[in-house]
């Protein structure tokens, strides 16, 4: 087990439930530094409710949510605020403001929180688009315009736009050909090592499990099993055997049958 | 060797440290050089003014934390030191953020906006609006033809007719409007019959007041009012929900499966309303009616008997016909409009709501003009 000042997240008894369904029931889950965990889990399992819970969009029914030590689930506005700033959040759909260029997206969050002139803004945003790989022509595109890696990748420098620690990622991959996928895997990857980034991912690609998580944590049973990819091919959990030994998951790993 | 400290590193914000010798100048950092003092570094760093000709060397002194903002400004500052000739070096540095920089592909500089005279800009100003008004009036004349072939296409033959959703949009757009229309109805012919009486006494012609509630409600306002709370609730309805879709893709998906998206999203709108706004406006001029008789009855010394003589005897069945045959009219309009507007949205939630606006506006607006055009096509024709 990693010291405790390596925990950058830890969730301890988590319970939500909507009226009779039970989703998580004293889940724990604990997120070092500087690392990739990768989460998987049925659909219905509560992966979103799981990251909107950490993320503090949704107060859990109970438990606790701790960032940097600090529990967010009981917390006042100011202090909470803080500790959002410090990560940035990419949404399963981009979430981009519709009505402003990629540009002006990446820019909302700065000029609101950084006291800098207009045009050292405006290149510190531009930074920020040529770091996740989008060309000077998506500049000042709107989303309605750009195709799906390209918001994919525009909602990463938006999420970026702070320099945040802690980077969350709902299914960053669904929707890419496997090229994107791949070149996007490889950003992360090289974002996580360059800057030092925490980064938690909802994510079904295996390739990105495989590939660049470091950990994985499964949603079963409403909780959360926890481990390297080598731990859980040899869980005898039956869903988790049924996820990383199914023909997908074998050819994923590159293994004949 | 002479030491000066520019700018405190205390509670952690970055400072910086400037040791000068001939020929040399080293920039120690300290501190938390961290996108949350990005107005402390650029102060900082925008200080620095090396003697001419020296060589630079920027190292990390007592530095806590440093992040990709604030060496994404330490970088910037070297470029501009290089720009005015000195040798700028950065030491001893243990982040991976300069190397990341540097693998950075450069962008051209954002193109200066460009200056155009402003004869110019009048000119394209102008004749922008003016291409884009003659394109609106192609599209709305284009829509108007697709929308009248597509209802008598749907009229000819029944069985394509979508009964549940004609009646879903009924219920919509006409049950529930039941509540709002009969209220403000009754209350605007209170309002109309009190100001009325007001001014007619003084003729001595009190009387005439329900003259004057029961022509003006049943030839113009009942109907009119009604169209008016209809093109709020309904017309904009249409566009923000016609709209949603045309966003979700959800009318590419109809065309993809066959289906004319006119006959499923414009159509039963657009009859719905026409069945609807006639029944609303006799509604309406029913609680007109109520309204006017109370006030009657309770201000001007009027038995109820007497009230409803008086208004036979103002009003006939002519009044009542003239004022309800502009209903299926305006209903055409309004649904006409908030479906077209509805399917011109494009792309952005802002967009949405341009046109759910240009739906009530405009429709309201071409209500009124209509009427205004029934009012002398009945004038000629001596009704």
């Amino acid at each position: 087990m990693a010291a405790t000042d390596d925990i950058v997240i830890r969730i301890r008894g988590l319970v939500n439930r909507f009226g009779r369904q039970v989703v998580h029931d004293g889940l724990d889950l604990d997120v070092r530094r500087g690392e990739i965990l990768g989460v998987v889990g049925g659909s219905g399992t509560g992966k979103s409710v799981m990251l909107r819970c950490i993320i503090g969009l949704r107060r859990p029914t109970a438990g606790t949510v701790e960032i940097h030590g600090e529990d967010i689930t009981h917390m006042d506005r100011q202090r909470f605020l803080a500790i959002q700033k410090r990560w940035g959040v990419l949404f399963q759909s981009g979430a981009l403001f519709s009505s402003l260029s990629v540009l002006d997206n990446i820019l909302l969050p700065m000029s609101e929180y950084l006291d800098l002139s207009p045009s050292r803004l405006t290149d510190l945003a531009r930074l920020k688009i040529r770091m996740v790989g989008l060309g000077p022509e998506a500049v000042d595109r709107y989303p309605s315009a750009l195709s799906g890696g390209m918001i994919k990748r525009a909602a990463l420098a938006r999420a970026l736009a702070l320099d945040p620690s802690l980077l969350f990622l709902d299914e960053p991959t669904a929707g890419l050909d496997p090229i994107a996928a791949n070149a996007f895997d490889e950003l992360l990857a090289y974002l996580r090592d360059s800057l030092g980034l925490t980064v938690v991912m909802i994510t079904h690609d295996l390739d990105t499990l495989f590939n660049i998580c470091d950990r994985i944590a499964v949603l079963v049973d409403r909780k959360v099993q926890v481990g390297t990819l080598q731990a859980m091919l040899a869980n005898p959990h039956p869903w988790i055997r049924r996820y990383f030994h199914g023909a997908r998951s074998r050819a994923a790993r590159g293994e004949a049958d | 060797m002479p030491m000066n400290r520019t700018h405190g590193g205390d509670e952690g914000r970055p400072g910086l440290r400037v040791q000068s010798a001939e020929g040399a100048f080293t920039v120690l950092l300290d501190g938390e050089w961290t996108v949350d003092h990005v107005a402390d570094m650029t102060a900082a760093l925008d200080g620095l003014s090396p003697p001419a000709g020296a060589d630079v060397s920027v190292r990390p002194g007592d530095l806590r934390r440093l992040d990709l903002t604030g060496a994404w400004l330490i970088e910037g500052t070297r470029e501009r030191l290089q720009a005015a000739g000195h040798d700028v070096r950065l030491d001893g540095f243990r982040t991976g953020h300069f190397r990341f920089l540097e693998t950075l592909p450069a962008f051209p500089p954002p193109a200066p906006p460009g200056k155009m005279p402003a004869w110019r800009r009048l000119f394209l100003t102008v004749g922008r609006a003016v291409v884009g008004d003659r394109r609106q009036v192609q599209a709305t004349l284009g829509y108007l033809g697709r929308l009248v072939v597509n209802l008598l296409g749907v009229l000819l033959r029944p069985r394509r007719l979508r009964i549940r959703d004609i009646s879903h949009h009924i219920y919509e757009t006409g049950i529930m409007a039941i509540p709002i229309v009969a209220l403000i109805a009754f209350l605007i012919s209170i309002v109309l019959a009190y100001q009325g009486a007001s001014q007619l006494a003084r003729f001595g012609a009190t009387v005439y007041t329900v003259d004057l509630v029961t022509i003006s409600l049943l030839r113009e306002m009942g109907v009119l009012l009604t169209a008016i709370m209809v093109a709020g609730r309904s017309g904009s309805a249409f566009a923000a929900q016609i709209g949603f879709m045309k966003i979700n893709e959800e009318v590419d998906a109809l065309r993809t499966m066959g289906f004319e998206p006119y006959e499923i999203l414009v159509v039963p709108r657009v009859i719905a309303l026409v069945i609807v706004l006639p029944l609303l406006t006799v509604l309406a001029n029913l609680m007109g009616l109520v309204g006017a008789a109370l006030l009657s009855v309770l201000t001007l010394d009027m038995t109820l008997q007497q009230f409803y003589l008086r208004a036979v005897d103002a009003a006939g069945l002519n009044t009542f016909l003239v004022g309800l045959i502009k209903a299926p009219v305006f209903a055409f309009i309004i649904g006409f409009i908030g479906t077209m507007r509805g399917l011109q949205v494009s792309g952005s939630a802002e967009s949405v709501g341009r046109q759910t606006t240009n739906a009530v506006v405009q429709s309201i607006f071409m209500v009124i003009v209509a009427d205004a055009v029934f009012s002398i096509l009945f004038s000629w024709l001596g009704f």
